[in-house]
């Protein structure tokens, strides 16, 4: 050992294909033989460590050894349980999870929820079935639109109201191009946790376009309230062809970008290939539906198995993959834009003409000239938006297909202008209980990259 | 499975098949109907074009279980619970004796491409159901969240425990007797107690 050492302070003898850290840094015999700093720098080594070619990686022939005994893995399972969150950046919001851990391995994690409960189902019975839609839109704050429409059809089931062609087609347009949003929220967020994090420059910059087009056609980026029981809000705007297609052209070039950039990256593949993996079987077992159910090789969308609006007229394929992993729930999610950006392109080639909106003088307030001229107009306008109106009593469940799975809503009616019960089946709520199987025997790191991949959105979990 | 963990007290007597119905009695959904065979006092109702079965509550894990083993409803989409203490008309199929709660269960069967939902009456003075959770796992939230905001217990749950209210909260919030607005808001730097 002394001679080694001799050999490597002797710059003739240093040979610079040997790397130096090929020898034990801190093994016993060199500590006890040798001071702290093993070489002073010398003229060769500094030309090596700074010459061309230095910056390469070499392939280690051995690890560094550690001095001062072993590294504490306790052989008795003595575990620590630490909080993850409630205020941690990657939890995407306000999740708190409690992990058993092993070193750094999990040996059980559970979610704790609750912190964004703002009682939403209470408000909904407090509100008439005209300000409902207000108050789920701010549930599932990346996908509203989904959380009106399946609110709508709830209420229009118990009405048996029928809603014209066009209010459909451009429902199903908004459905999808706020699943194109969502999915690019999840882009950037996704890529950020994982250690992409331009990725999450590139995902709101589409995201954005996306949203200024809905902003033009709902007025507001977000909580739109304008999906509506017997129809929509209002028109399409002038000019909205060109905003959507371009849009489109838009997003699909961004959607190439995020593949170029990710889907065959070594680190990603690194972090996301075999990470959180979970079965079919597993998934039906706990009620989890969307990507995570379809990343597993099952392709169940509500939109092909039981098409509501006119998702039985456009032309998409279910994306779907076999292995149930983080990279392919990343790798669905990133298909699904492209699918949505042919429903879109579609619905703008076959948009129908007609009304927007039922004209059921019941559930729709009267056009606007009407109440200039007439007395009656502007009472059933006024009474409409004071009192709503009336449900006969029964109840229902819808369920449409939101980017985060099956959403549902269980509408109680008991014949008054507000509902009993306004359930909200959350797909969050239900996808999070898929986080304690996927971290299980995880690292913390993957812990993380998981739960971006289940994709929560906290205000629906705790409503 | 669920047939050999049945409790033995339950009343109506699943284990011994009721007696057949009339043929214009039965229920058109097949589902339906082999549920109101097997479980005497079940009672279907259409919603709204949905199948809707009404069963005594102390059948209610019971039927999940059928419903999973034996007429593959692989999945048990959603549970929750409804209050109609202060309902004006109060929706309930012809036949059942109405009480304060309901529970209700969403199946899906991913097979055979449909739906089905059982609706048990819970009465106020004992709230409490059997829990799905021992057939389907993924009841395990829904029930927490049920038992956190309206105060049904399911017994046989692994962990009952509040989901959404902290844990030392007092009341059930979707209950239609406790009203919005019953705790005043807390400011920042209030001297009053919480």
């Amino acid at each position: 050992m002394s001679d080694e050492l001799a050999g490597v302070t002797d710059p003739n003898v240093l040979d610079p294909s040997e790397d130096a850290i090929a020898e034990p840094i801190g093994s016993q015999e060199a500590a006890a033989d040798h001071p702290f700093h093993r070489v002073p720098a010398d003229e060769a080594r500094l030309e090596r460590q700074t010459g061309e070619g230095a910056q390469e990686l070499r392939t280690r022939e051995r690890e560094i050894v550690m001095t001062g005994g072993t590294w504490p893995v306790d052989e008795l399972g003595d575990t620590m349980v630490i909080n993850m969150g409630p205020q941690h950046p990657s939890t995407h919001g306000v999740l708190r999870i409690m992990m058993e851990l092993d070193s750094e391995e999990v040996v059980r994690a559970k979610a704790i929820i609750g912190y964004l409960h703002t009682g939403m189902e209470k408000t909904g019975e407090e509100l008439t079935y005209v300000q409902g839609a207000t108050n789920v839109t701010r549930m599932d704050y990346a996908s509203p639109l989904s959380n009106e429409l399946v609110y709508a059809t709830a209420v229009e089931r118990l009405l048996d109201l029928e809603v014209p062609e066009r209010a459909t087609w451009m429902r199903m347009m908004l459905v999808e191009l706020n699943r194109i949003s969502s999915h690019l929220l999840f882009q950037a967020t996704n890529g950020m946790d994982i250690g992409a994090v331009s990725m999450i420059i590139y995902g709101w910059r589409e995201r954005e376009e996306v949203l200024r087009l809905l902003e033009s056609i709902t007025g507001l980026r977000m909580n739109h309230d304008y999906i509506r029981v017997g129809g929509v809000a209002a028109d399409l705007p002038d000019g909205w062809r060109e905003h959507v297609l371009n849009t489109m052209d838009i997003v699909e070039a961004g959607v190439a970008e995020y593949d170029a950039l990710l889907s065959e990256n070594p680190i990603w593949l690194e972090r996301t290939v075999g990470i959180g993996a979970i079965t079919t079987e597993e998934c039906i077992a706990l009620s989890i539906t969307g990507p995570i159910l379809r990343s597993t090789g099952f392709a169940w969308d509500l939109r092909k198995a039981q098409p509501y609006l006119a998702y039985d007229d456009v032309d998409f394929d279910v994306i779907f993959t076999e292995n149930g992993d983080v990279f392919d729930r990343y790798r669905i999610r990133l298909y699904e834009i492209l699918e949505s950006v042919k429903i879109v392109r579609q619905c703008v080639a076959n948009m129908p003409g007609g009304d927007y909106r039922v004209q059921d003088r019941k559930v729709t307030p009267p056009p606007r000239a009407r109440i200039d001229e007439s007395m009656e107009a502007l009472i059933h306008h006024f009474k409409l938006f004071t009192e709503g109106f009336k449900v006969p009593a029964g109840e229902t469940y819808t369920a449409v297909e939101s980017p985060r799975g099956e959403i549902g809503c269980y509408m109680v009616s008991d014949g008054s202008g507000k509902p009993v019960r306004m359930h909200i089946r959350g797909p969050s709520f239900y996808n999070l209980q898929a986080m304690g199987p996927m971290v299980r025997n995880s690292l913390v790191a993957d812990a993380v990259a998981i739960v971006s991949s289940i994709d929560p959105i906290l205000g629906e979990v705790d409503r | 499975m669920a047939d050999e963990v049945r409790e033995p007290d339950h009343e109506g007597e699943p284990e011994a098949p009721a007696p057949p119905r009339p043929v214009e009695d039965r229920p058109s959904d097949e589902v339906a109907a082999a549920l109101c065979d097997r479980f005497a006092d079940a009672i279907f109702f259409e919603s709204h074009g949905q199948s809707v079965v009404y069963l005594d509550r102390a059948h209610l894990a019971d039927a999940g279980g059928y419903l999973r083993d034996d007429e593959q409803f692989t999945m048990c989409v959603d549970v929750t619970a409804v209050d109609h203490l202060v309902d004006g008309v109060r929706h309930a199929a012809p036949g059942v004796a109405p009480e304060r709660f309901e529970v209700v269960a969403n199946f899906l069967s991913h097979t055979r491409n449909r739906r089905i939902r059982l609706i048990c009456e819970v009465p106020e003075s004992d709230p409490s159901v059997p829990s799905l959770t021992g057939v389907y796992p993924g009841t395990d939230f829904a029930e927490r969240e049920v038992f956190d905001l309206f105060g049904i217990r399911f017994d046989g749950h692994p962990d009952l425990t509040r989901i959404l209210m902290p844990d030392d909260w007092v009341g059930h919030p979707l209950r239609k007797d406790d009203p919005s607005a019953r705790v005043p808001v807390t400011f920042k730097g209030d001297p009053r107690p919480r």
